[in-house]
C-alpha cells in the first residue's frame, strides 16, 4: 500500500467511526445541530471530492462523476437526509480505495509472476569481481554466474558448463544443458556450475526486457469489447444525468407529484452515474489473463488477439517444424539377408565421417560405439551418396540412381514417403533405410484437446507430397491436408479457409512462415525465443515449442472472455436494476451507492480470477 | 517519436478522460493513458515533442487534478 492509499484509509476510517457516533446520538431529526454533527464526517472523507468538483466545473467538465457525487450528496443534505449524504460519500471513497488498492495487487502480482528481470550483473573487470546494475553491462563483457543466480544479459557460454532453467521463460521445466559456446538467455536461472558469459546485448535490448515490455504493451491495444466499453462510457454518464433531470421537473409539473420525492429519486441516479465498474474490471480481466498466460511462456500480444484466440473456429497448423520436429530420424530399416542391426551398424559405418543431416540421423540411430579404425576409405558421390570400404569391403549407401549407376538391384519401398538410402556390400543389396521428420510428442493430444474446447476444423499446410505427408501425420484428427504449397500459397490458402470458418488460427513456427502468420486472424510462432522476425510478426508467441501450449492459450483466453463478460453483464445488469428501482421510488441514495460500490468490489475480485489460471 | 513515462492516475475512468484530452492536443500522433500500467505511451512530434510533453501534463491535470507524468 502507497502512503496515499494508506493515508486515505485512515481517513475513511475516521469518518466512518464519527458517522455511526452521529447515527446513536439522540438528535433531533432535521435540526440544525444534526446536521452540523453529520457534516463533520461529511467533510471529512468528501472535502476533495467537493474540491474536485469545483475544479472541474470551472474548467468545463460537467458530466464528471466526483461532481455528480457532490450534487447527489449536497443535494440530500439540502433535502434533510444527512444519512444518505455521507452514506453516499464514504461508500464512494471505499470504492475508490479498493480499486485502487486491487488494481496495485494485481498490477504487483503480475509484477512477481513475471519477475525474472535480475537487479544485478556481477562483471570480471581488469579480473575483478565487480558487481553492477545489469544497464551497464555492455556489449562483449565477461559476466560470471554463479549456481542459483539468475543470468541478467544475453550472451555465449565462454567457460564451465552448467544446465539452466528457463522455466520463467518458457514454461519449461526441464532444465537444459549448456556448455561452452552455447548461447544462454537473461531471466533463465543458473542451476549447477559457474558459468563465465560473454554478452551479446544491452539490458534493454535482452530477451527478458523484450518479454516484459511485450506484456505491458500488449494492454494498450486494445479489445473490440474494451472499445465497445469506452463509447459506452461517453453517452453512460450524460444519459443517465439527462434521464435524472428529466426525472426531478417532468413528473411533478405534469401530475403534480412533490418536487423533494422526485428530486430525491433523481438524486439517487447521479450516484450510479459512473461506469467505473466496467472501465476498471474489463481491462483489469485482460492485464490479468495476459500476465497468467505470460507466467506459462504464451505471450499474448494484445487483448484484442485474446478475443480473437477464445473466438477461434479454425486452427490451420504448419506441418514442418510444427507438428514435427523439423529434424530428420531413422523412422524403418527394411534389411534384406542381414539383421536391423547390422544394416544400422554398416550404414553408420559407411556415413561416419558425413556431415549431412541424414548421416546425422542414421549416426544417432546407431547409438553405440563406431570403430572407425574399420573405415579405409571414404568418397561422397555428390547428391547419390556414399562409396566407402570398409573391412576390405566396397559399401554403398545411397539413393535408387546410385544403385543403378552401380548396376545393383534394388528394391522398391513399399512405403512411399521420406528419404529412402539404399545400401549394398560388395554389390549384393543389403536393404534400405528409411529417413523421415517425426511428429512431436502430443500432437494428437494437443489436437484432440483443440477439439474438445470446440475448433471446428484442423488443417495441415505442408510443401511435401500427398502421401508423404499423409503418411507423417497418419493418427492425427486431422480434417484436410493441404500439401505440396509454396510460401505464397499458403497465405492464400488461409484466406480461403477464413471465408467459411473464421476466426482462423495460425500455428506455425515462424521462421519461413511470417506472411502467414500476419495474414491470419491470430497467427502463433511456436517456440519463438531467440526468434525476432517470428515474435514481431506473430500474436501470440509461444516460447517453447511444446504443442499442448497451443490449447493452453485458448483455455486462458476462452477463461478471460468468460470473466469479461460476467463483469461486464453483471455490472450493467446491477445499474438497471438500480436505476429502475431508484426511478419507482423503492431504493434510496445510501442503497444505489452501497450496490453500486459492492458490484465495482465484486467485478475486481472477479477480474482478478484471470491471473490464475489451471492448464493440464 | 514514441516516448513512455511513468504516470501517475487514479481510477480507471480519469484514464480514459485525460486520454481522450491529451489526443486533442496539436502535435499529439497518438497517445496512450494506461491505468493498469500506470504508464503513458506518447507518439508526438520530434521537433516539438518537449513542448508538446509539458502541455499534455497540463492539459491531463486539467481534467483530472490528481494526473501527474513522474518521467
Amino acid at each position: 500500500m502507497t502512503k496515499k492509499q494508506k493515508r486515505n484509509l485512515v481517513r475513511i476510517g475516521i469518518a466512518l467511526g464519527l458517522f455511526l457516533v452521529c447515527l446513536v446520538l439522540p438528535l433531533e431529526k432535521s435540526s440544525p445541530l444534526r446536521l452540523c454533527c453529520f457534516l463533520v464526517p461529511y467533510l471529512l472523507c468528501g472535502w476533495d471530492v467537493l474540491w474536485n468538483a469545483a475544479v472541474n466545473i470551472a474548467h468545463g467538465q460537467v458530466f464528471d462523476e466526483k461532481f455528480l457525487m457532490a450534487v447527489a450528496s449536497l443535494g440530500s443534505l439540502a433535502l434533510g437526509e444527512y444519512t444518505e449524504a455521507v452514506a453516499v460519500m464514504l461508500f464512494y471513497q471505499v470504492g475508490e480505495a479498493f480499486q485502487s488498492f486491487a488494481v496495485g495487487r494485481s498490477r504487483q502480482s503480475i509484477a512477481a509472476l513475471m519477475d525474472i528481470r535480475p537487479d544485478t550483473a556481477v562483471v570480471l573487470r581488469d579480473g575483478r569481481e565487480t558487481e553492477v546494475d545489469p544497464e551497464e553491462v555492455a556489449v562483449g563483457e565477461t559476466l560470471l554466474v554463479r549456481p542459483g543466480e539468475r543470468i541478467p544479459l544475453d550472451g555465449e557460454v565462454i567457460e564451465g558448463r552448467s544446465s539452466v532453467d528457463t522455466a520463467a521463460l518458457t514454461g519449461e521445466s526441464m532444465p537444459r544443458d549448456v556448455s561452452v559456446s552455447d548461447q544462454v538467455l537473461s531471466g533463465s536461472i543458473n542451476l549447477s556450475g559457474v558459468l563465465k558469459v560473454k554478452t551479446s546485448s544491452l539490458a534493454s535490448e535482452s530477451t527478458v526486457a523484450r518479454i516484459l515490455e511485450m506484456v505491458e504493451n500488449a494492454t494498450d491495444r486494445k479489445a473490440p469489447v474494451e472499445t465497445f466499453i469506452s463509447r459506452f462510457s461517453k453517452v453512460y454518464t450524460p444519459a443517465v444525468v439527462l434521464i435524472a433531470v428529466l426525472l426531478a421537473l417532468v413528473p411533478p409539473l405534469v401530475t403534480g407529484g412533490s418536487f423533494p420525492e422526485w428530486v430525491r429519486r433523481a438524486l439517487t441516479f447521479l450516484v450510479v452515474s459512473c461506469p467505473c465498474a466496467l472501465l476498471v474490471s474489463v481491462p483489469l480481466s485482460f492485464f490479468g489473463g495476459i500476465g497468467g498466460a505470460s507466467s506459462k511462456g504464451i505471450l499474448i500480444k494484445g487483448a484484442g488477439y485474446m478475443e480473437t484466440l477464445a473466438k477461434a473456429r479454425t486452427c490451420v497448423f504448419d506441418k514442418t517444424g510444427t507438428l514435427t520436429r523439423g529434424t530428420f530420424e531413422v523412422t524403418d530399416v527394411h534389411p534384406e539377408a542381414v539383421t536391423t542391426a547390422e544394416l544400422i551398424d554398416i550404414a553408420a559405418l559407411a556415413e561416419a565421417h558425413s556431415t549431412h543431416p541424414i548421416a546425422a540421423s542414421i549416426l544417432r540411430a546407431h547409438a553405440g560405439h563406431i570403430d572407425r579404425k574399420r573405415i579405409s576409405a571414404v568418397e561422397e558421390i555428390s547428391g547419390m551418396g556414399i562409396r566407402a570400404v570398409i573391412d576390405g569391403r566396397e559399401i554403398l549407401a545411397g539413393s535408387s540412381r546410385l544403385m543403378d549407376e552401380k548396376h545393383i538391384p534394388w528394391k522398391k519401398c513399399p512405403e512411399d514417403h521420406g528419404t529412402i538410402i539404399h545400401i549394398s556390400d560388395s554389390g549384393r543389396y543389403l536393404g534400405h533405410i528409411i529417413i523421415s521428420d517425426s511428429l512431436k510428442p502430443n500432437a494428437a493430444r494437443a489436437m484432440e484437446r483443440l477439439r474438445g474446447l470446440g475448433i471446428r476444423k484442423i488443417v495441415v499446410l505442408t510443401g511435401d507430397s500427398a502421401s508423404a505427408a499423409e503418411h507423417a501425420l497418419k493418427g492425427l484428427p486431422v480434417d484436410r491436408i493441404l500439401p505440396e504449397l509454396l510460401p505464397q500459397d499458403k497465405v492464400a490458402q488461409v484466406q480461403a479457409l477464413g471465408a467459411s470458418d473464421r476466426p482462423v488460427l495460425f500455428a506455425g513456427d515462424g521462421i519461413n512462415d511470417a506472411p502467414v502468420l500476419v495474414q491470419s486472424d491470430v497467427g502463433v510462432a511456436m517456440g519463438a525465443l531467440g526468434s525476432d522476425a517470428a515474435i514481431e510478426a506473430a500474436d501470440v508467441v509461444l516460447m517453447d515449442d511444446r504443442l499442448e501450449k497451443l490449447p493452453d492459450a485458448v483455455c486462458i483466453a476462452r477463461k478471460t472472455m468468460r470473466i469479461v463478460w460476467q463483469n461486464i453483464v453483471f455490472s450493467l445488469a446491477v445499474k438497471a436494476v438500480i436505476l429502475i428501482l431508484g426511478a419507482l421510488g423503492i431504493t434510496g441514495m445510501g442503497h444505489a451507492v452501497f450496490a453500486d460500490v459492492g458490484v465495482l468490489c465484486l467485478v475486481i475480485l472477479n477480474a482478478m480470477r484471470c491471473l490464475h489460471v489451471r492448464t493440464e | 517519436m514514441r516516448k513512455v513515462f511513468k504516470i501517475e492516475v487514479d481510477c480507471a475512468n480519469c484514464a480514459r478522460k485525460v486520454e481522450e484530452a491529451l489526443s486533442k492536443i496539436d502535435g499529439v500522433q497518438e497517445v496512450r493513458v494506461n491505468f493498469m500500467t500506470q504508464k503513458m505511451t506518447l507518439t508526438a512530434d520530434d521537433a516539438r515533442f518537449d513542448a508538446i510533453l509539458k502541455e499534455c501534463a497540463q492539459a491531463g491535470r486539467r481534467v483530472e487534478k490528481d494526473f501527474c507524468i513522474l518521467g
